[in-house]
């Protein structure tokens, strides 16, 4: 016998641990699941092992503490060799991780593995997801920049509206009264070893499950799961139509591996590290504070649910969703696997998609919140200023000195909180006009406080402009009427 | 042949093993609680709040709005730039002012203060509130947070060290209500006339 085989038999004398993995290693698994589609869980797990590598490098280097963390993230950033692209690995493979696990549970979800007996693999895939996030979203606290810091104060503000318990979570969440050295420290405690160590015992728990219940079968049209049989049928389908995990379809899993970790450094390489943007000092206020990827969504959501139905929708839409994704296995356990025939199962996950692709492109370029720049920045188009008179110009100047531009665009340039005031004279007559801008209303504030007369007469001459060539500006018809009777009487007035 | 209801020697020491350890549990679970909720417990008393000063009076001029910073009055040694915070302070005239946390009712971000339109602007979801703090537009369902104020020895001194969030008890407390007796009633009077008549008014005037 060779000396590696020696030295491997003296350590399995005492370890006894070869038979178990050579029977988890050729554990026989369906034919048809040696397939591309099978290849997520394993892709969330690869990714999970180098968030843990970057992440351990990275606490080699990390201050967790309000007053050194953003200078120390500059250092890894700067100083330290390398220190960037492992901060840029850790970054992206926290987005990859997020877009993989999400995938994976559509991919679980539309192939009916949920159903009897992995509700319990399912349920504690939720769990999985609702970890990864809180990955997520803790380490984006770690980044302790400007974001971060108001980032923290929009978690704060959502968890304040719990009733009764609200003050009580945003102090246990702060680690004190406000976002200070005690909050980074928590969420460093988090993100380094609470969440990480129940990840690894609930991905120990799930993978234990996945080799015990054996891989979901890929699902045929017409293969009804039913408890009392299912178990039986799985069993005469590996072995009848089965082949060890081992080399058999283990190769598609290491490919796949290997290609998300080289699209990770590809794009760690590329795009560089995330931040860390502004030194996070609450006394800059010149910020326009954002989530990172996976949270735009959310940020979205906030800004276009009615303010009536905000504080419900935050606190109730979670445990609803939650409650939902638990209960799915015992509302459907049994019954069609294929997504070929469960057709709203497959508009569900269309429609969700659909739902946060939008928020989430919405987010990008936040069309709900003012330019704040925009009235001092943004040119006044030449054709709404050539041929005007001078009170028309003064009311452009109004119009921008104002702010009206940072909710309002002209030329495509501007805010696009309110409607775009291009064509305004054709929608509104002059009297309309002055109420708009006088009293607001329909998500206006009102202007009568901060316009003089005069300012309002001129702003509102330069809005009668703003209509295309060949359209003339709105009026009103009963006012021309008035008018016209005023001049009668007038005129027929004896002098 | 042992008796169902009877029990071995092993078998209750087994048991008093197991209530041994759960009362050692339960004892080192006491400080362990209150160790976890101490920054709960240590605010119920109000032990955050304190008044700080944020400047003299002649530094805010009247009838403006000033961004003033103060030091949050409860630090510990790692906080760094976080203990430093941001407000705007509104001189309404002779020493009655408005002083509005920077914090966005709607969801905390910095608000922005526009002396041109008389308008404090959300960055984050487009909130907007008029110069008296009261809400103008956008998704915040209330005004902008007030700190109570006095003004000593010629300073103006606010009530703070507490992130103000819309559930908490210093926003409901002190909030858009009139914090200081009665001057600031005037304001609060103020704010609901500002809307409504006002414009109105106005609307008459240019309209004649």
């Amino acid at each position: 016998m060779s000396l590696i085989g020696q030295i491997g038999q003296w350590f399995d004398q005492r370890l006894q641990l070869a038979a178990p993995i050579r029977d988890v290693a050729e554990h026989p698994v369906p034919r048809n699941t040696a397939s591309w589609f099978y290849v997520f869980g394993s892709a969330a797990l690869t990714v999970f092992i180098l968030q843990l590598v970057t992440g351990i490098l990275l606490a080699l280097v990390y201050v967790p503490s309000a007053s050194e963390a953003w200078s120390s993230l500059q250092a890894l950033n700067h100083d330290v060799t390398l220190g960037w692209f492992i901060r840029a690995m850790h970054g992206w493979g926290s987005n990859f991780m997020v877009a993989i696990v999400l995938i994976h549970m559509v991919q679980v979800f539309l192939f009916g593995a949920y159903k009897f007996p992995r509700e319990l693999t399912w349920i504690i895939g939720v769990f999985l997801l609702l970890m990864t996030l809180g990955m997520a979203f803790s380490g984006q606290v770690l980044r302790f920049d400007q974001d971060a810091y108001w980032g923290l104060g929009i978690g704060a503000s959502i968890a304040s509206r719990v009733p009764i318990a609200g003050p009580i979570i945003v102090k246990l969440m702060l680690g004190g009264p406000i976002i200070a050295g005690a909050t980074l420290s928590r969420f460093f405690a988090l993100h380094v070893f609470v969440i990480p160590g129940m990840l690894i015992g609930f991905v120990a728990l799930h993978l234990l499950m996945v080799i015990k219940l054996g891989i979901n079968e890929w699902p045929m049209p017409g293969r009804i799961v039913k408890r009392a049989t299912y178990e039986n049928e799985y069993h005469e389908l590996t072995r009848k139509d089965g082949a060890p995990f081992v080399p058999y379809a283990v190769w598609k899993d290491l490919f796949f591996a290997a290609f998300i970790l080289s699209a990770v450094a590809a794009c760690a390489l590329y795009f560089g590290p995330f931040g860390p943007t502004g030194r996070p000092d609450p006394t800059v206020i010149q910020t326009a504070p954002k989530p990172d990827y996976f949270f735009l969504w959310l940020y979205g959501l906030l800004s276009y649910l009615p303010p009536a139905m905000e504080t419900p929708a935050l606190l109730i839409g979670p445990v609803v969703a939650i409650a939902f994704l638990v209960l799915l296995p015992f509302l459907s356990g049994e019954g069609e696997k294929s997504w070929r025939r469960r057709p709203i199962a497959v508009l569900t996950v269309l429609l969700i998609a659909i739902v946060l692709g939008t928020l989430t492109h919405l987010a990008g370029y936040t069309p709900w919140s003012p330019h704040m720049n925009a009235w001092s920045g943004d040119p006044v188009p030449e054709q709404f200023l050539h041929g005007r008179t001078a009170l028309e110009r003064q009311g452009a100047l109004v119009f921008q000195v104002k702010q009206c531009r940072n909710c309002h665009s002209l030329g495509d340039l501007g805010g696009q909180r309110g409607p775009a005031l291009d064509s305004v004279a054709v929608r509104l007559t002059q009297d309309q006009l002055i109420r708009q801008v006088i009293q607001g209303g329909g998500n206006m504030p009102a202007y009568g406080r901060n316009l003089s007369p005069a300012e309002t007469t001129a702003l509102v001459a330069f809005l009668e402009t703003l209509h295309p060539g060949g359209q003339a500006p709105a009026r009103d018809a009963a006012r021309d009427l008035a008018l016209s009777e005023d001049k009668v009487q007038q005129q027929g007035a004896p002098r | 042949m042992p008796n169902e209801n009877t029990i071995s020697r092993r078998g209750l020491f087994m048991k008093l093993g197991i209530l041994f350890n759960g009362l050692v549990a339960a004892a080192i679970a006491v400080p362990i609680v209150r160790f976890l909720l101490s920054s709960v417990t240590r605010g119920r008393a109000g032990a955050y709040l304190s008044w700080v000063p944020l400047g003299h009076v002649s530094e805010f001029p009247e009838g403006e709005t000033r961004l003033a910073a103060f030091r949050n009055p409860y630090v510990t040694p790692t906080d760094g730039k976080t203990v430093e915070t941001a407000c705007w302070v509104r001189r309404v005239a002779g020493e009655q002012f408005q002083v509005f946390a920077i914090n966005c009712a709607h969801l905390g971000c910095p608000v922005r203060w526009f002396p041109q339109s008389g308008l404090f602007m959300c960055p984050c979801h487009g909130g907007a509130y008029y110069r008296d703090g009261s809400r103008a537009s956008g998704p915040p369902e209330r005004g902008l947070f007030e700190y109570p104020y006095k003004v000593q020895d010629g300073m103006v001194t606010i009530q703070a060290g507490e992130l103000p969030t819309p559930g908490s008890p210093t926003a409901s407390v002190f909030g858009n209500k009139a914090p200081c007796g009665a001057r600031n009633e005037l304001v609060s009077i103020e704010s609901k006339l500002s809307a409504s008549s006002e414009t109105n008014s106005w609307l008459r005037k240019t309209k004649t």
